[in-house]
Protein backbone atom coordinates (compact mmCIF):
# COMPACT_ATOMS: atom_id res chain seq x y z
CA UNK A 1 0.00 0.00 0.00
CA UNK A 2 2.95 2.17 0.70
CA UNK A 3 3.44 1.96 -3.10
CA UNK A 4 0.10 2.86 -4.08
CA UNK A 5 0.55 6.35 -2.22
CA UNK A 6 3.94 6.79 -3.61
CA UNK A 7 2.09 6.49 -6.98
CA UNK A 8 1.30 10.21 -6.58
CA UNK A 9 4.67 11.36 -5.91
CA UNK A 10 5.68 9.52 -9.17
CA UNK A 11 2.60 11.19 -11.12
CA UNK A 12 3.87 14.99 -9.47
CA UNK A 13 7.33 14.07 -11.03
CA UNK A 14 6.05 13.09 -14.29
CA UNK A 15 3.78 16.11 -14.68
CA UNK A 16 7.36 18.06 -13.80
CA UNK A 17 9.26 15.79 -16.45
CA UNK A 18 6.84 16.30 -19.26
CA UNK A 19 6.13 20.34 -19.12
CA UNK A 20 10.39 20.89 -18.36
CA UNK A 21 11.23 18.43 -21.05
CA UNK A 22 9.95 20.59 -24.07
CA UNK A 23 9.69 24.20 -22.39
CA UNK A 24 13.83 24.12 -22.28
CA UNK A 25 13.87 23.06 -26.00
CA UNK A 26 11.31 26.25 -26.73
CA UNK A 27 13.74 28.39 -24.53
CA UNK A 28 16.54 26.93 -25.90
CA UNK A 29 15.14 27.45 -29.52
CA UNK A 30 14.64 30.94 -28.53
CA UNK A 31 17.81 31.46 -27.36
CA UNK A 32 19.32 29.91 -30.42
CA UNK A 33 17.29 32.01 -32.94
CA UNK A 34 17.68 34.86 -31.04
CA UNK A 35 13.80 35.54 -31.14
CA UNK A 36 13.30 36.39 -27.77
CA UNK A 37 10.92 39.67 -29.11
CA UNK A 38 8.92 37.01 -30.44
CA UNK A 39 7.74 36.98 -26.83
CA UNK A 40 6.09 40.49 -26.96
CA UNK A 41 4.66 40.27 -30.16
CA UNK A 42 1.15 41.91 -30.88
CA UNK A 43 -1.00 38.59 -29.90
CA UNK A 44 -0.43 34.42 -29.74
CA UNK A 45 -0.53 33.16 -33.26
CA UNK A 46 1.74 30.16 -32.16
CA UNK A 47 1.91 29.25 -36.11
CA UNK A 48 3.21 32.25 -37.09
CA UNK A 49 5.71 32.53 -34.12
CA UNK A 50 4.08 35.00 -32.48
CA UNK A 51 4.11 33.93 -28.56
CA UNK A 52 3.24 36.87 -27.21
CA UNK A 53 2.65 35.87 -23.24
CA UNK A 54 1.22 39.07 -22.38
CA UNK A 55 -2.04 38.43 -24.68
CA UNK A 56 -2.37 34.68 -22.68
CA UNK A 57 -1.83 36.62 -19.01
CA UNK A 58 -4.53 39.40 -19.74
CA UNK A 59 -6.80 36.87 -21.23
CA UNK A 60 -6.72 34.64 -18.27
CA UNK A 61 -6.94 37.71 -15.83
CA UNK A 62 -9.85 39.24 -17.67
CA UNK A 63 -11.86 35.72 -17.41
CA UNK A 64 -10.48 35.13 -13.52
CA UNK A 65 -11.60 38.68 -12.88
CA UNK A 66 -15.28 38.16 -14.60
CA UNK A 67 -15.38 34.93 -12.80
CA UNK A 68 -14.55 36.09 -9.70
CA UNK A 69 -16.87 38.99 -10.02
CA UNK A 70 -20.05 36.33 -10.47
CA UNK A 71 -18.78 33.88 -7.62
CA UNK A 72 -17.72 35.46 -5.07
CA UNK A 73 -20.55 37.45 -4.32
CA UNK A 74 -23.24 34.64 -5.45
CA UNK A 75 -20.60 31.92 -3.57
CA UNK A 76 -20.09 33.75 -0.83
CA UNK A 77 -24.42 34.61 -0.22
CA UNK A 78 -24.77 31.00 -0.76
CA UNK A 79 -22.71 29.97 2.15
CA UNK A 80 -23.76 32.66 4.26
CA UNK A 81 -27.27 31.48 4.16
CA UNK A 82 -26.22 27.39 3.95
CA UNK A 83 -24.11 28.02 7.25
CA UNK A 84 -26.14 30.89 9.28
CA UNK A 85 -29.95 31.30 8.11
CA UNK A 86 -31.08 27.99 6.32
CA UNK A 87 -33.24 25.45 8.18
CA UNK A 88 -31.85 22.03 7.86
CA UNK A 89 -34.68 21.07 5.95
CA UNK A 90 -33.96 24.02 3.46
CA UNK A 91 -30.43 22.66 3.64
CA UNK A 92 -30.76 19.26 2.93
CA UNK A 93 -32.98 20.86 -0.73
CA UNK A 94 -30.54 23.66 -1.37
CA UNK A 95 -27.06 22.14 -1.15
CA UNK A 96 -27.24 18.75 -3.46
CA UNK A 97 -28.68 21.88 -6.10
CA UNK A 98 -25.17 23.55 -5.88
CA UNK A 99 -23.31 20.07 -5.68
CA UNK A 100 -25.72 19.34 -9.02
CA UNK A 101 -23.86 22.54 -10.28
CA UNK A 102 -20.25 21.66 -9.27
CA UNK A 103 -20.62 18.11 -11.24
CA UNK A 104 -21.61 19.63 -14.41
CA UNK A 105 -19.11 19.20 -16.88
CA UNK A 106 -17.25 21.99 -18.01
CA UNK A 107 -17.92 21.78 -22.03
CA UNK A 108 -21.51 22.34 -21.03
CA UNK A 109 -20.83 25.35 -19.26
CA UNK A 110 -18.61 26.76 -22.65
CA UNK A 111 -21.60 25.74 -24.82
CA UNK A 112 -23.64 27.55 -22.24
CA UNK A 113 -21.97 30.23 -22.68
CA UNK A 114 -21.32 30.33 -26.61
CA UNK A 115 -25.42 29.66 -27.44
CA UNK A 116 -26.72 31.50 -24.12
CA UNK A 117 -25.19 33.66 -21.36
CA UNK A 118 -23.59 35.57 -24.61
CA UNK A 119 -26.63 36.17 -26.92
CA UNK A 120 -28.89 36.98 -23.82
CA UNK A 121 -26.87 38.31 -21.20
CA UNK A 122 -23.88 40.00 -22.75
CA UNK A 123 -24.73 41.27 -26.13
CA UNK A 124 -28.17 42.55 -24.67
CA UNK A 125 -25.92 44.58 -22.74
CA UNK A 126 -22.94 45.80 -24.80
CA UNK A 127 -22.18 45.21 -28.36
CA UNK A 128 -19.95 42.27 -28.97
CA UNK A 129 -19.32 39.49 -30.63
CA UNK A 130 -20.65 36.02 -30.24
CA UNK A 131 -17.92 34.84 -29.04
CA UNK A 132 -16.29 37.18 -26.22
CA UNK A 133 -13.89 37.02 -22.96
CA UNK A 134 -17.08 38.41 -21.13
CA UNK A 135 -18.78 35.98 -21.66
CA UNK A 136 -16.46 33.34 -21.31
CA UNK A 137 -15.71 34.60 -17.64
CA UNK A 138 -19.27 34.25 -16.95
CA UNK A 139 -19.37 30.37 -18.05
CA UNK A 140 -16.40 30.13 -16.10
CA UNK A 141 -17.38 32.48 -12.66
CA UNK A 142 -20.79 29.70 -12.58
CA UNK A 143 -18.54 27.00 -12.77
CA UNK A 144 -16.73 28.55 -9.46
CA UNK A 145 -19.85 29.33 -7.70
CA UNK A 146 -19.66 25.83 -5.73
CA UNK A 147 -16.16 25.99 -5.07
CA UNK A 148 -16.36 29.52 -3.36
CA UNK A 149 -19.60 28.68 -1.26
CA UNK A 150 -18.34 25.07 -0.14
CA UNK A 151 -15.23 26.14 1.21
CA UNK A 152 -16.63 29.10 2.30
CA UNK A 153 -19.39 27.47 4.23
CA UNK A 154 -16.95 24.63 5.86
CA UNK A 155 -15.34 27.99 7.20
CA UNK A 156 -17.81 29.52 8.90
CA UNK A 157 -19.40 26.10 10.25
CA UNK A 158 -16.49 25.77 11.97
CA UNK A 159 -16.58 29.26 13.58
CA UNK A 160 -18.02 27.41 17.23
CA UNK A 161 -21.49 28.78 18.37
CA UNK A 162 -20.09 29.96 21.06
CA UNK A 163 -18.98 33.42 19.54
CA UNK A 164 -22.40 33.79 17.97
CA UNK A 165 -24.28 33.43 21.49
CA UNK A 166 -21.67 36.23 23.08
CA UNK A 167 -22.91 38.26 19.88
CA UNK A 168 -26.41 37.95 20.48
CA UNK A 169 -26.42 38.17 24.22
CA UNK A 170 -24.55 41.44 23.56
CA UNK A 171 -27.59 42.87 21.91
CA UNK A 172 -26.20 42.01 18.20
CA UNK A 173 -28.80 41.35 15.41
CA UNK A 174 -28.54 38.31 12.77
CA UNK A 175 -27.21 40.32 10.53
CA UNK A 176 -24.83 42.40 12.53
CA UNK A 177 -23.40 38.52 14.26
CA UNK A 178 -22.89 37.43 10.69
CA UNK A 179 -21.09 40.36 9.19
CA UNK A 180 -18.91 41.83 11.88
CA UNK A 181 -18.40 38.14 14.23
CA UNK A 182 -18.55 35.02 12.15
CA UNK A 183 -17.40 36.62 8.48
CA UNK A 184 -14.33 37.79 10.81
CA UNK A 185 -13.82 34.54 12.70
CA UNK A 186 -13.85 32.80 9.39
CA UNK A 187 -11.73 35.17 7.20
CA UNK A 188 -8.52 32.94 6.33
CA UNK A 189 -11.00 30.28 5.33
CA UNK A 190 -12.41 32.41 3.16
CA UNK A 191 -9.31 33.88 1.54
CA UNK A 192 -8.27 30.28 1.02
CA UNK A 193 -12.22 29.56 -0.57
CA UNK A 194 -10.64 33.09 -2.64
CA UNK A 195 -7.49 32.04 -3.89
CA UNK A 196 -8.67 28.18 -4.48
CA UNK A 197 -11.20 29.89 -6.65
CA UNK A 198 -8.65 32.13 -8.82
CA UNK A 199 -6.44 28.73 -9.26
CA UNK A 200 -9.77 27.63 -10.80
CA UNK A 201 -10.79 30.00 -12.78
CA UNK A 202 -6.98 30.81 -14.64
CA UNK A 203 -7.07 26.32 -14.84
CA UNK A 204 -11.21 26.33 -16.25
CA UNK A 205 -10.30 25.17 -19.97
CA UNK A 206 -12.97 24.08 -21.83
CA UNK A 207 -15.46 26.90 -21.21
CA UNK A 208 -12.81 29.50 -22.40
CA UNK A 209 -11.89 27.38 -25.35
CA UNK A 210 -15.88 27.25 -26.80
CA UNK A 211 -16.83 30.60 -25.26
CA UNK A 212 -14.17 32.88 -26.03
CA UNK A 213 -13.34 32.80 -29.62
CA UNK A 214 -9.83 32.78 -29.53
CA UNK A 215 -9.23 29.24 -31.25
CA UNK A 216 -6.98 30.72 -34.41
CA UNK A 217 -4.48 32.92 -32.00
CA UNK A 218 -5.75 36.14 -30.34
CA UNK A 219 -4.33 39.89 -30.78
CA UNK A 220 -3.45 41.46 -27.87
CA UNK A 221 -6.76 43.19 -26.04
CA UNK A 222 -7.49 44.32 -22.57
CA UNK A 223 -11.08 44.61 -23.23
CA UNK A 224 -13.24 42.08 -22.19
CA UNK A 225 -16.00 42.17 -24.75
CA UNK A 226 -13.59 41.22 -27.65
CA UNK A 227 -12.39 37.52 -28.17
CA UNK A 228 -9.16 36.48 -26.84
CA UNK A 229 -7.47 33.71 -25.17
CA UNK A 230 -6.29 32.48 -22.25
CA UNK A 231 -3.16 30.33 -20.83
CA UNK A 232 -5.51 27.50 -21.38
CA UNK A 233 -7.60 28.11 -24.31
CA UNK A 234 -4.25 28.10 -26.01
CA UNK A 235 -2.88 24.64 -25.49
CA UNK A 236 -6.34 23.35 -26.33
CA UNK A 237 -6.13 25.20 -29.84
CA UNK A 238 -2.64 23.53 -30.20
CA UNK A 239 -3.81 20.36 -29.36
CA UNK A 240 -4.87 19.49 -33.09
CA UNK A 241 -1.69 20.51 -33.91
CA UNK A 242 0.64 17.62 -31.99
CA UNK A 243 0.42 14.95 -34.50
CA UNK A 244 0.67 17.74 -37.29
CA UNK A 245 3.73 20.41 -36.21
CA UNK A 246 3.04 22.90 -38.82
CA UNK A 247 4.46 26.46 -38.85
CA UNK A 248 7.27 27.79 -36.86
CA UNK A 249 9.33 25.14 -35.38
CA UNK A 250 8.85 26.05 -31.95
CA UNK A 251 5.28 25.74 -32.37
CA UNK A 252 4.60 22.91 -31.14
CA UNK A 253 7.15 23.09 -27.69
CA UNK A 254 5.41 26.52 -26.88
CA UNK A 255 2.38 24.32 -25.77
CA UNK A 256 4.29 23.12 -23.15
CA UNK A 257 5.91 26.40 -22.44
CA UNK A 258 2.33 27.67 -21.77
CA UNK A 259 1.80 24.48 -19.57
CA UNK A 260 4.50 25.27 -17.18
CA UNK A 261 3.74 28.76 -17.02
CA UNK A 262 -0.03 27.64 -15.74
CA UNK A 263 1.30 24.83 -13.84
CA UNK A 264 3.66 27.53 -11.75
CA UNK A 265 1.14 30.00 -11.50
CA UNK A 266 -1.55 27.79 -9.93
CA UNK A 267 0.76 25.63 -7.64
CA UNK A 268 1.49 28.77 -6.08
CA UNK A 269 -1.93 29.84 -5.39
CA UNK A 270 -2.78 26.81 -4.23
CA UNK A 271 0.40 26.24 -1.77
CA UNK A 272 -0.78 29.55 -0.14
CA UNK A 273 -4.28 28.75 0.26
CA UNK A 274 -3.17 25.57 1.85
CA UNK A 275 -1.13 27.89 4.28
CA UNK A 276 -4.47 29.69 5.10
CA UNK A 277 -6.41 26.40 5.38
CA UNK A 278 -3.90 25.28 7.84
CA UNK A 279 -3.78 28.71 10.11
CA UNK A 280 -7.46 28.59 9.87
CA UNK A 281 -7.48 25.00 11.18
CA UNK A 282 -5.14 25.85 14.33
CA UNK A 283 -7.32 28.39 15.36
CA UNK A 284 -10.49 26.55 15.98
CA UNK B 1 -44.48 28.93 17.13
CA UNK B 2 -40.58 29.39 17.98
CA UNK B 3 -41.73 29.99 21.34
CA UNK B 4 -43.41 26.68 21.94
CA UNK B 5 -40.53 24.63 20.70
CA UNK B 6 -37.98 23.51 22.94
CA UNK B 7 -34.45 24.11 22.18
CA UNK B 8 -35.02 27.15 19.63
CA UNK B 9 -31.80 28.91 17.88
CA UNK B 10 -30.54 31.16 19.98
CA UNK B 11 -29.99 33.86 16.99
CA UNK B 12 -34.14 33.29 17.23
CA UNK B 13 -34.14 33.52 21.35
CA UNK B 14 -32.13 36.93 20.36
CA UNK B 15 -34.49 38.15 18.44
CA UNK B 16 -37.45 37.61 20.82
CA UNK B 17 -35.62 39.30 23.49
CA UNK B 18 -34.67 42.30 21.87
CA UNK B 19 -38.06 42.44 20.50
CA UNK B 20 -39.35 42.19 24.19
CA UNK B 21 -36.75 44.72 26.15
CA UNK B 22 -36.84 47.72 23.42
CA UNK B 23 -40.39 46.84 21.97
CA UNK B 24 -39.49 46.89 18.31
CA UNK B 25 -40.59 44.31 16.00
CA UNK B 26 -39.16 44.67 12.78
CA UNK B 27 -35.58 44.37 12.06
CA UNK B 28 -35.57 46.32 8.92
CA UNK B 29 -31.63 46.23 7.63
CA UNK B 30 -31.43 42.47 9.21
CA UNK B 31 -34.50 41.32 6.48
CA UNK B 32 -32.51 43.47 3.93
CA UNK B 33 -29.58 41.38 4.58
CA UNK B 34 -31.14 37.83 4.33
CA UNK B 35 -33.17 38.47 1.82
CA UNK B 36 -29.82 40.00 -0.52
CA UNK B 37 -28.50 36.56 0.51
CA UNK B 38 -31.68 34.41 -0.53
CA UNK B 39 -31.51 36.15 -3.87
CA UNK B 40 -27.87 35.11 -4.19
CA UNK B 41 -28.76 31.93 -3.48
CA UNK B 42 -31.31 31.84 -5.47
CA UNK B 43 -29.84 33.40 -8.33
CA UNK B 44 -27.47 30.03 -8.43
CA UNK B 45 -29.96 27.70 -8.88
CA UNK B 46 -31.53 29.45 -11.42
CA UNK B 47 -28.74 29.54 -13.51
CA UNK B 48 -29.02 25.88 -12.59
CA UNK B 49 -32.55 25.70 -13.93
CA UNK B 50 -32.15 27.38 -16.80
CA UNK B 51 -29.17 25.72 -18.32
CA UNK B 52 -31.11 22.74 -18.33
CA UNK B 53 -34.08 23.99 -19.34
CA UNK B 54 -31.75 25.40 -22.52
CA UNK B 55 -30.46 22.35 -23.41
CA UNK B 56 -33.29 20.38 -22.91
CA UNK B 57 -35.63 22.40 -24.92
CA UNK B 58 -32.74 22.63 -27.57
CA UNK B 59 -32.21 18.96 -28.10
CA UNK B 60 -35.41 18.26 -28.07
CA UNK B 61 -36.10 17.75 -31.61
CA UNK B 62 -33.57 15.20 -31.74
CA UNK B 63 -34.11 13.48 -28.26
CA UNK B 64 -37.81 12.63 -28.94
CA UNK B 65 -37.69 11.91 -33.39
CA UNK B 66 -34.15 10.10 -33.47
CA UNK B 67 -33.67 9.40 -30.18
CA UNK B 68 -32.51 5.26 -30.54
CA UNK B 69 -30.68 6.36 -34.27
CA UNK B 70 -28.61 9.08 -32.18
CA UNK B 71 -27.39 6.92 -29.34
CA UNK B 72 -26.32 4.14 -32.13
CA UNK B 73 -25.35 5.85 -35.04
CA UNK B 74 -21.46 6.76 -35.73
CA UNK B 75 -20.27 10.30 -35.70
CA UNK B 76 -20.64 11.83 -39.44
CA UNK B 77 -20.23 14.76 -41.68
CA UNK B 78 -24.59 15.09 -41.86
CA UNK B 79 -26.27 16.62 -38.81
CA UNK B 80 -29.36 14.69 -39.52
CA UNK B 81 -27.65 11.46 -39.42
CA UNK B 82 -24.80 11.65 -37.11
CA UNK B 83 -25.43 10.13 -33.67
CA UNK B 84 -22.69 9.35 -30.56
CA UNK B 85 -22.29 5.62 -30.47
CA UNK B 86 -18.42 6.05 -30.62
CA UNK B 87 -18.40 8.52 -28.20
CA UNK B 88 -20.13 6.79 -25.74
CA UNK B 89 -18.13 3.94 -26.60
CA UNK B 90 -15.18 6.17 -25.44
CA UNK B 91 -16.33 7.64 -22.34
CA UNK B 92 -17.35 3.76 -21.53
CA UNK B 93 -14.02 2.69 -22.31
CA UNK B 94 -11.92 5.25 -20.42
CA UNK B 95 -14.13 5.30 -17.52
CA UNK B 96 -13.47 1.75 -17.06
CA UNK B 97 -9.93 2.11 -16.86
CA UNK B 98 -10.39 5.03 -14.37
CA UNK B 99 -12.47 2.78 -12.15
CA UNK B 100 -10.05 -0.48 -12.40
CA UNK B 101 -7.04 2.19 -11.85
CA UNK B 102 -7.59 4.95 -9.94
CA UNK B 103 -10.20 3.53 -7.59
CA UNK B 104 -7.88 0.41 -5.77
CA UNK B 105 -4.60 2.65 -6.22
CA UNK B 106 -6.14 5.32 -3.95
CA UNK B 107 -8.36 3.67 -1.43
CA UNK B 108 -4.79 1.45 -1.12
CA UNK B 109 -3.04 4.97 -0.70
CA UNK B 110 -5.11 6.58 1.65
CA UNK B 111 -5.71 2.90 3.78
CA UNK B 112 -1.91 3.54 4.14
CA UNK B 113 -1.80 7.10 4.59
CA UNK B 114 -4.22 6.99 7.50
CA UNK B 115 -3.74 3.52 9.01
CA UNK B 116 -0.30 2.10 8.40
CA UNK B 117 1.94 5.17 7.65
CA UNK B 118 4.38 6.57 10.32
CA UNK B 119 4.55 10.26 10.94
CA UNK B 120 7.52 11.32 9.52
CA UNK B 121 8.73 13.61 6.31
CA UNK B 122 7.65 11.18 3.64
CA UNK B 123 4.41 10.90 5.25
CA UNK B 124 3.71 14.67 5.50
CA UNK B 125 5.68 14.77 1.69
CA UNK B 126 3.50 12.71 0.12
CA UNK B 127 0.33 14.15 1.96
CA UNK B 128 1.40 17.87 0.89
CA UNK B 129 1.56 16.37 -2.46
CA UNK B 130 -1.46 14.83 -3.26
CA UNK B 131 -3.73 17.74 -2.01
CA UNK B 132 -1.22 19.70 -4.58
CA UNK B 133 -1.81 17.74 -6.84
CA UNK B 134 -5.92 17.49 -6.76
CA UNK B 135 -5.55 21.76 -7.72
CA UNK B 136 -3.50 21.03 -10.69
CA UNK B 137 -5.46 22.07 -13.82
CA UNK B 138 -6.93 19.62 -16.15
CA UNK B 139 -5.10 20.85 -19.33
CA UNK B 140 -1.64 20.06 -17.85
CA UNK B 141 -2.71 16.33 -16.92
CA UNK B 142 -3.49 16.41 -20.76
CA UNK B 143 -0.05 17.18 -21.17
CA UNK B 144 1.52 14.39 -18.78
CA UNK B 145 -1.09 12.03 -21.12
CA UNK B 146 0.49 13.23 -24.11
CA UNK B 147 4.19 12.97 -22.94
CA UNK B 148 4.15 9.80 -20.63
CA UNK B 149 1.40 7.29 -22.06
CA UNK B 150 1.09 8.72 -25.76
CA UNK B 151 5.09 9.36 -26.20
CA UNK B 152 6.80 7.59 -23.96
CA UNK B 153 5.00 4.42 -23.67
CA UNK B 154 3.14 4.50 -27.02
CA UNK B 155 3.97 1.08 -27.68
CA UNK B 156 2.15 -0.32 -24.92
CA UNK B 157 -0.69 2.36 -25.13
CA UNK B 158 -1.23 2.12 -28.90
CA UNK B 159 -0.49 6.01 -28.75
CA UNK B 160 -3.51 8.15 -29.15
CA UNK B 161 -5.75 5.39 -27.83
CA UNK B 162 -8.69 5.07 -25.54
CA UNK B 163 -6.11 3.16 -23.11
CA UNK B 164 -4.20 6.58 -22.77
CA UNK B 165 -6.80 8.61 -22.46
CA UNK B 166 -8.46 6.23 -19.64
CA UNK B 167 -4.76 6.33 -17.99
CA UNK B 168 -4.36 10.04 -17.82
CA UNK B 169 -7.62 10.74 -16.58
CA UNK B 170 -6.81 7.80 -13.70
CA UNK B 171 -4.02 9.89 -12.73
CA UNK B 172 -6.39 13.54 -13.03
CA UNK B 173 -9.16 11.75 -10.47
CA UNK B 174 -6.29 9.84 -8.03
CA UNK B 175 -5.90 13.15 -6.03
CA UNK B 176 -9.65 13.63 -5.32
CA UNK B 177 -9.98 9.25 -4.32
CA UNK B 178 -7.08 9.82 -2.34
CA UNK B 179 -8.66 12.61 -0.55
CA UNK B 180 -12.22 11.63 -0.04
CA UNK B 181 -11.29 8.25 0.65
CA UNK B 182 -8.86 9.25 3.79
CA UNK B 183 -11.66 11.45 4.97
CA UNK B 184 -14.11 8.70 5.03
CA UNK B 185 -11.31 6.18 6.56
CA UNK B 186 -10.16 9.52 9.14
CA UNK B 187 -14.32 9.59 10.36
CA UNK B 188 -14.24 5.96 11.82
CA UNK B 189 -14.66 6.31 15.81
CA UNK B 190 -11.83 5.67 17.66
CA UNK B 191 -13.88 3.26 19.51
CA UNK B 192 -14.64 1.16 16.52
CA UNK B 193 -10.57 0.40 16.28
CA UNK B 194 -9.84 -0.24 20.02
CA UNK B 195 -12.87 -2.33 20.76
CA UNK B 196 -11.15 -4.76 17.73
CA UNK B 197 -7.55 -4.59 19.15
CA UNK B 198 -9.30 -5.16 22.91
CA UNK B 199 -10.52 -8.77 21.70
CA UNK B 200 -7.27 -9.52 19.67
CA UNK B 201 -7.31 -8.28 16.22
CA UNK B 202 -5.02 -8.01 14.25
CA UNK B 203 -4.35 -4.52 12.58
CA UNK B 204 -5.04 -6.06 9.17
CA UNK B 205 -8.27 -7.72 10.83
CA UNK B 206 -9.27 -4.46 12.04
CA UNK B 207 -8.84 -2.83 8.65
CA UNK B 208 -11.03 -5.07 7.09
CA UNK B 209 -13.63 -5.65 8.82
CA UNK B 210 -14.31 -2.61 10.84
CA UNK B 211 -12.90 -0.02 9.21
CA UNK B 212 -13.31 -0.43 5.75
CA UNK B 213 -16.90 -1.21 6.21
CA UNK B 214 -17.77 1.73 8.13
CA UNK B 215 -16.19 4.12 5.83
CA UNK B 216 -17.39 2.27 2.71
CA UNK B 217 -20.32 4.95 2.17
CA UNK B 218 -18.02 8.10 2.34
CA UNK B 219 -15.23 5.90 -0.05
CA UNK B 220 -18.05 5.04 -2.31
CA UNK B 221 -19.81 8.95 -2.41
CA UNK B 222 -16.00 9.90 -2.90
CA UNK B 223 -15.22 7.57 -5.91
CA UNK B 224 -18.10 7.97 -7.58
CA UNK B 225 -18.07 11.71 -7.96
CA UNK B 226 -14.58 11.67 -9.00
CA UNK B 227 -16.17 9.34 -11.78
CA UNK B 228 -18.33 11.96 -12.44
CA UNK B 229 -15.79 14.24 -13.13
CA UNK B 230 -13.74 12.30 -15.04
CA UNK B 231 -16.35 11.25 -17.12
CA UNK B 232 -16.86 15.11 -18.08
CA UNK B 233 -13.22 16.37 -18.97
CA UNK B 234 -12.91 17.25 -22.17
CA UNK B 235 -9.20 19.15 -22.10
CA UNK B 236 -7.02 16.40 -20.60
CA UNK B 237 -8.03 13.78 -23.53
CA UNK B 238 -8.44 16.23 -26.61
CA UNK B 239 -4.28 17.01 -25.50
CA UNK B 240 -4.12 13.40 -25.61
CA UNK B 241 -5.17 13.45 -28.85
CA UNK B 242 -8.97 12.24 -28.89
CA UNK B 243 -10.62 12.41 -32.43
CA UNK B 244 -12.69 15.99 -33.59
CA UNK B 245 -14.35 14.97 -36.24
CA UNK B 246 -15.61 11.52 -38.09
CA UNK B 247 -13.80 8.22 -36.54
CA UNK B 248 -12.73 5.06 -38.08
CA UNK B 249 -13.45 2.45 -35.38
CA UNK B 250 -17.18 0.73 -35.43
CA UNK B 251 -16.60 -2.15 -32.90
CA UNK B 252 -19.90 -2.51 -31.04
CA UNK B 253 -19.71 -0.40 -27.88
CA UNK B 254 -18.97 -3.26 -25.58
CA UNK B 255 -15.70 -4.32 -27.45
CA UNK B 256 -12.14 -4.02 -25.22
CA UNK B 257 -10.71 -3.65 -28.90
CA UNK B 258 -11.68 0.33 -28.08
CA UNK B 259 -8.59 0.37 -25.77
CA UNK B 260 -6.03 0.02 -28.18
CA UNK B 261 -7.61 2.41 -31.03
CA UNK B 262 -8.08 5.79 -31.77
CA UNK B 263 -11.31 7.39 -29.75
CA UNK B 264 -13.13 9.76 -28.78
CA UNK B 265 -15.86 10.55 -25.73
CA UNK B 266 -18.50 12.99 -25.26
CA UNK B 267 -17.40 15.80 -24.05
CA UNK B 268 -14.67 15.40 -26.45
CA UNK B 269 -17.70 15.32 -28.78
CA UNK B 270 -19.51 18.15 -27.37
CA UNK B 271 -16.52 20.19 -27.68
CA UNK B 272 -15.85 19.84 -31.40
CA UNK B 273 -19.91 20.10 -32.59
CA UNK B 274 -20.36 23.38 -30.23
CA UNK B 275 -17.90 24.99 -32.39
CA UNK B 276 -19.54 23.38 -35.58
CA UNK B 277 -21.31 26.13 -38.46
CA UNK B 278 -24.02 23.94 -39.63
CA UNK B 279 -26.90 24.78 -38.51
CA UNK B 280 -27.86 20.81 -37.40
CA UNK B 281 -25.23 20.61 -35.18
CA UNK B 282 -26.73 22.66 -32.55
CA UNK B 283 -29.43 20.49 -31.78
CA UNK B 284 -27.08 17.91 -32.23
CA UNK B 285 -25.04 19.39 -29.58
CA UNK B 286 -27.80 20.41 -26.67
CA UNK B 287 -28.77 16.55 -27.40
CA UNK B 288 -25.38 14.99 -26.64
CA UNK B 289 -25.06 17.58 -23.57
CA UNK B 290 -28.44 16.00 -22.21
CA UNK B 291 -26.77 12.41 -22.74
CA UNK B 292 -23.76 13.60 -20.98
CA UNK B 293 -25.65 15.19 -18.10
CA UNK B 294 -27.95 12.44 -18.05
CA UNK B 295 -24.34 10.20 -17.38
CA UNK B 296 -22.79 12.47 -15.24
CA UNK B 297 -25.68 13.78 -13.16
CA UNK B 298 -26.83 10.14 -12.58
CA UNK B 299 -23.60 9.41 -10.96
CA UNK B 300 -23.18 12.59 -8.98
CA UNK B 301 -27.39 12.01 -7.66
CA UNK B 302 -26.13 8.28 -6.64
CA UNK B 303 -23.76 9.54 -4.09
CA UNK B 304 -25.28 12.85 -2.72
CA UNK B 305 -28.49 10.39 -2.08
CA UNK B 306 -26.25 7.42 -0.90
CA UNK B 307 -24.41 9.74 1.38
CA UNK B 308 -27.82 11.06 2.68
CA UNK B 309 -29.24 7.64 4.02
CA UNK B 310 -25.82 6.87 5.72
CA UNK B 311 -25.72 10.13 7.33
CA UNK B 312 -29.41 9.94 8.44
CA UNK B 313 -28.43 6.25 9.37
CA UNK B 314 -25.55 7.31 11.26
CA UNK B 315 -27.71 10.02 13.35
CA UNK B 316 -30.33 7.63 14.58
Amino acid sequence: MLVSAVVSVVISALILVSLLGETFTFVKGLAETGTWSSLWADGWFPRRGQYSVATLLMGSLIVTLVAMAVAIPLGLAGAVYLSEYARPSVRRLLKPALETLAGIPSVVLGVFALTFISPEVVQRFFEAPQANLAAAGLGVGILTIPLVASVSEDAMRSVPAALREASYGLGARKATTCVRVVLPAALSGLVAALILAVSRALGETMVVAIAAGGSAGALFTADPLRPGTTMTAAMIAQAGGTDQVKGDALTFQSLFFVGTLLFGITLSLNLVAGRFVRRFRNVY
Amino acid sequence: MALSQIGIGSDVAADITRARLTGKRADVSGTAFRTALQIGLSLSVIVLVVLLADVLTGGWSVLTTRLGEFLTAPLRANPAQAGIAQSLAGTLWTGMVVVLLSFPIGIGAAIYLEEYAPQNRLTRFIEVNVRNLAGVPSVVYGILGFTIFVQWSGGFTGGRTALAGGLTLACLVLPIVIITSSEAIRSVPRAIREGGYGVGATQWEIIRTFVLPYAAPGILTGTVLSLARALGEAAPLILVGAVQGRLASQDPIWDPAWLTERFTAMPVTVADWATRPEEGFVANTAAAIVVLLAIVLLFNLGSILLRNRYERKRHR
